[in-house]
């Protein structure tokens, strides 16, 4: 028999914990439709957690986490007292889910959710990951919901990675649930029905519009709102595109347009579309479908999981979400320089990831130099996280929100394919950048200390190879076995 | 304590290339995995002036080979000064950035820990590697990240780190500019034998004839090695690793301790893994998936009591590998006898550091039969004769429970 006696102490065998509480419904997101959910839950006499990660600590706003803040957000966003309050005042169904016995829990982020299933046996349960500014948790679940609606889609141009160049999902959360919007003058990018919504909900608050800029030749959106749009007196620029955002030490000052036209804004919101917040469904290795007309990947079918909301995907219009993006993404590609920066965390511009060039405080000699997207396409269709490994676009603490649907645009294009020819950028946990200190687990099982090994516990394999097969070999073997469990 | 050290090179890596130049003319050889030992073996021997194929799956690197903690310190190996000599001379050599830093520091937060690390740093200088202890204190001033907690720790001063990423990629494309093919996405399904040899290799890119073939197709070994009536013994797992966003930079990047291995990359980032692995089933067309688990939590704990000064970086992502283990947890690095022209090569879950070596040595496995320039005898697959049919449950090394299927 061997040493281990059949059983591998190394091995994670039941060391993962048990969730530390569990109930029978778990919504992620407290929109309209995960209230709608928890409160239907509650009435259904079940044990309901209600997380919402708003409101968002000013660290991850300033990181464009979740949302493309694009720094224009007031000191208010500073104070989480006044931020958490400010957020539970603004959504009066929260109040109504507290009433019916949900558990709500605000500030809180679910990073991760768990089950066995290929790759993996080991979970005691399916079970999902929260944080808030204190320390991480998990808790299991009878049913899992997740309604964390639509993140920014954002596509670079000259000037883009300055403040004062923000999406239009932050900028609606900045107007309504924080009030805290820093900007004045909002030129607003895309014309389809987000950013019409966009422009008079924007003017709404009291902010002025200084115009829609659309790539193609009509107003992309519902016609009715169009004309609101045009009795609000916004004009649209059609068939143009932002050539260059100008400004200074606080941002942006000025746009400059293909065709000429320079408009004086503080701010630009990008409105060409939403990208469902399907994170949580590729980081636990959940189904997900492309669906242009849904705005892009959508959740498909997980046992166990419900999406509701617009992370199950945006309403069918009929409209071509992904084919209109395409074709900001050609136009805003063509107007960019190779020096126009793409991924902001990692400063890659433009011609170094066309180039696959590895960062600048690496040298490239002539063969790397030679190097470029077309050779490596040449091996093989473009994966966006072989591009990533090779350039670090979208190897920040964003972790590639600003950049990855971009990037996975640019290897489209310079494959000649359509966007789903490039696969989906892989999500993992910790979906949220979340500090060492608080994703640790402080409460580690004895069973997982004593069970610790720096990489798997075979005695054998560090003996030296001189010493194999020699008295030595044993004397090794128990010494180094006895110090383990680190 | 006096150090003989690593031995003085007999001839620097820039004489051993002009040496093996054209020794291999002519010859076909078609290398099964396209992670660093393949394709190090295959860049050895186009080197070697031989016409190389390289079959993979997927995407280079995809497996283990882009997945790991890029530590290059294997001091229990024979291809370890092997290994020494050739890595900072890789970026030279292939051309491309490889990001490889010389040195490594351990530090100990606990007694235990500090126990352990002694020990290895007494057999590391009994077998005249030099590994200095060090005091608290010299860690801290060493390692500005780490903190009070820090017992004490030790430095080698030798071994060191790459980036995986970039030195598979590195590989590959060098292997290309000497003029190699590499097929992606073109997994090897079978083999045709003609007089106990392999004379042709088919796969997703269809059928590539040969003179010699290397499998070095990690955790598939064995299945593929089955193909040709040879029996692996091999058991793979996950082993999983986190990632911080970038710290301020640290004068050694490759410091481990605390239970884990890892590395700061030169972006400033702390890439670390270490803990318990899961068994696994071994699928013939490749893992479902490489999912992480919650030992993130427990990962990122001991990244935080081993840098108390970087607790509060964020932690960007988590990620797993797939590894194959032998028997012995040693590499099996064999020329087999029948068919006679196969070399079988898997590292044994540690195998991106000792890539530069294990490739020279496979080189030499194909093209002369033996190794050059150590002994591997004892790395032979023939020590796993006659073992039993439940070496693995023996072991308690069997995957726990069937994997749900997606
Ligand atoms: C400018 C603008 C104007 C609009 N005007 C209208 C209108 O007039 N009428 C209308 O019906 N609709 C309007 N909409 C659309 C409406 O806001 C959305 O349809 C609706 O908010 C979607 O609801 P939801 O519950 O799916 O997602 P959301 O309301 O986006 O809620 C998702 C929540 O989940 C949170 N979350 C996400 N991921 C996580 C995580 N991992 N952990 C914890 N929390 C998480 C998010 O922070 C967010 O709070 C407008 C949208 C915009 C951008
Ligand atoms: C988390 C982690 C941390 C690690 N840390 C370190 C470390 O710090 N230092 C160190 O030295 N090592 C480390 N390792 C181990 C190291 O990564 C591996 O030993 C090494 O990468 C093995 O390389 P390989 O080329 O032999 O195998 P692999 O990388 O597994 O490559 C095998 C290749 O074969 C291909 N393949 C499989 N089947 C077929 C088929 N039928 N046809 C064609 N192709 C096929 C696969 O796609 C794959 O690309 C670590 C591993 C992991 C997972």
């Amino acid at each position: 028999m061997h040493a281990n006696n059949g059983t591998d102490p190394h091995a994670i065998g039941t060391k993962l914990p048990a969730p530390e509480a569990r109930y029978d419904l778990v919504v992620v997101g407290a929109g309209p439709a995960g209230l709608a959910a928890a409160l239907a839950g509650a009435g259904e006499g079940k044990s309901v957690l209600l997380v919402d990660e708003n409101p968002i600590p000013g660290g991850a706003m300033g990181n464009d986490v979740p949302l493309l803040f694009g720094g224009r957000m007031t000191a208010a966003t500073q104070n989480a007292e006044r931020m958490l309050e400010t957020v539970f005042m603004s959504e009066p169904q929260l109040e109504a889910a507290m009433d019916a016995g949900v558990e709500v829990l605000l500030g809180t982020s679910a990073w991760g959710v768990y089950r066995n299933g290929p790759g993996i046996t080991g979970l005691p349960e399916s079970v999902v990951a929260l944080a808030d500014k204190d320390r991480g948790w998990i808790v299991g679940y009878g049913e899992l919901v997740l309604a964390t609606g639509a993140r920014d889609l954002a596509i670079g141009f000259p000037g883009w990675n300055q403040p004062g160049v923000m999406g239009a999902a932050a900028l609606e959360r900045l107007l309504t649930r924080y009030e805290a919007f820093a900007g004045k003058r909002v030129l607003i990018v895309g014309s389809h029905d987000l950013a019409l919504h966009t422009a008079l909900l924007a003017q709404e608050k009291g902010v002025e519009v200084a115009g829609i800029v659309e790539v193609r030749a009509a107003p992309q959106g519902d016609a009715a709102l169009a004309d609101a749009v045009r009795a609000a007196q916004i004009p649209f620029y059609l068939e143009d595109a932002p050539a260059e955002a100008i400004g200074g030490i606080d941002g942006v000052e000025r746009v400059r347009l293909r065709s000429g036209a320079e408009i004086a804004v503080d701010t630009v919101v990008l409105a060409i579309g939403l990208v469902p917040s399907i994170e949580l469904i590729d980081a636990m290795g959940g189904s997900r479908v492309l669906d242009g007309a849904r705005g892009g990947y959508i959740p498909g079918e997980n046992a166990g999981v419900r999406c509701v909301g617009t992370c199950a995907g945006l309403a069918d219009t009929g409209f071509d979400h992904v084919e209109y993006r395409m074709d900001w993404a050609r136009e805003l590609g063509k107007l960019s320089a190779a020096g126009t920066i793409v991924c902001q965390c990692e400063e890659v511009t433009r011609g170094d990831l066309l180039g696959v060039q590895p960062p600048r405080y690496l040298e490239r000699p002539a063969p790397m130099a030679a190097r470029s997207l077309d050779t490596l396409i040449q091996d093989g269709p473009p994966n966006p996280d072989q591009i990533k490994r090779l350039t670090r676009a979208g190897m920040g603490v964003c972790q590639g929100r600003r950049c990855r649907d971009q990037v996975a645009m640019m290897l489209a294009m310079a494959a000649d394919g359509p966007f789903g020819s490039v696969p989906l950028a892989t999500h993992r946990a910790p979906v949220r950048p979340l500090p060492l200190r608080v994703l640790a687990d402080w409460e580690e099982s004895p069973e997982m200390r004593a069970g610790w090994d720096v990489w798997f516990g075979i005695p054998t394999q560090w003996v030296p190879y001189r010493d194999i097969d020699t008295p030595r070999e044993r004397e090794h073997q128990v010494a180094i076995a006895d110090g383990w469990s680190l | 304590m006096t150090y003989v050290g690593l031995p003085t090179p007999s001839e620097t890596p820039q004489e051993t290339m002009a040496k093996i130049a054209g020794t291999a003319a002519k010859m076909k050889v078609v290398i099964v995995g396209g992670g660093v030992s393949g394709l190090s073996a295959g860049w050895w021997l186009a080197r070697s002036g031989a016409s190389v194929t390289v079959l993979d799956k997927g995407i280079v690197g995809w497996e283990a080979s882009g997945r790991n903690g890029g530590g290059a310190s294997h001091y229990q190996s024979p291809l370890f000064v092997e290994e020494q000599r050739m890595w900072p001379h890789m970026d030279e050599l292939l051309g491309y950035p490889t990001e490889h830093q010389k040195e490594r520091i351990v530090a100990a937060v606990t007694e235990k820990q500090l126990n352990q690390y002694h020990y290895l740093a007494k057999m590391n200088n009994d077998l005249g590697y030099r590994v200095d202890l060090l005091t608290g204190d010299q860690v801290r001033a060493m390692v500005p990240l780490t903190g009070d907690n820090c017992l004490g720790g030790m430095h080698y001063r030798f071994g060191g780190h790459a980036n995986p990423q970039r030195s598979v990629q590195a590989y590959a494309w060098a292997l290309q500019d000497l003029g190699g093919r590499i097929y992606q996405h073109s997994p090897v399904t079978g083999f045709e034998t003609e007089c106990g040899k392999v004379v042709a290799v088919h796969s997703g890119s269809g059928r590539h004839e040969c003179d010699a073939v290397v499998v070095a197709a990690g955790p598939q070994i064995g299945a593929l090695m089955a193909k040709l009536g040879v029996e692996v013994p091999l058991a793979a797992a996950r082993a999983e690793m986190i990632v911080t966003e970038p710290a301020p930079m640290m004068p050694i990047g490759g410091v481990d301790g605390n239970g884990l291995y890892g590395r700061q990359t030169m972006r400033g980032n702390l890439a670390y893994g270490g803990g318990p692995h899961e068994w696994l089933e071994t699928f013939e067309a490749g893992p479902p998936a490489r999912p992480s688990s919650p030992l993130t939590r427990n990962l990122a704990r001991r990244v935080a009591e081993l840098f108390p000064k970087a607790a509060h970086l964020n932690v960007i992502r988590s990620w797993a590998g797939i590894v194959e283990n032998t028997p012995d947890g040693r590499p099996i690095i064999d020329r087999m006898s029948d068919p006679e022209n196969v070399v079988v090569a898997t590292m044994s879950g540690v195998g991106f550091g000792l890539s530069p070596a294990s490739g020279h040595a496979i080189r030499d496995l194909v093209v002369d039969g033996q190794c050059s320039f150590t002994d591997i005898a004892k790395l032979s697959l023939s020590r796993f004769d006659g073992i039993g049919a439940d070496w693995r449950e023996q072991r308690g090394w069997q995957a726990p429970k069937a994997e749900i299927a997606a």
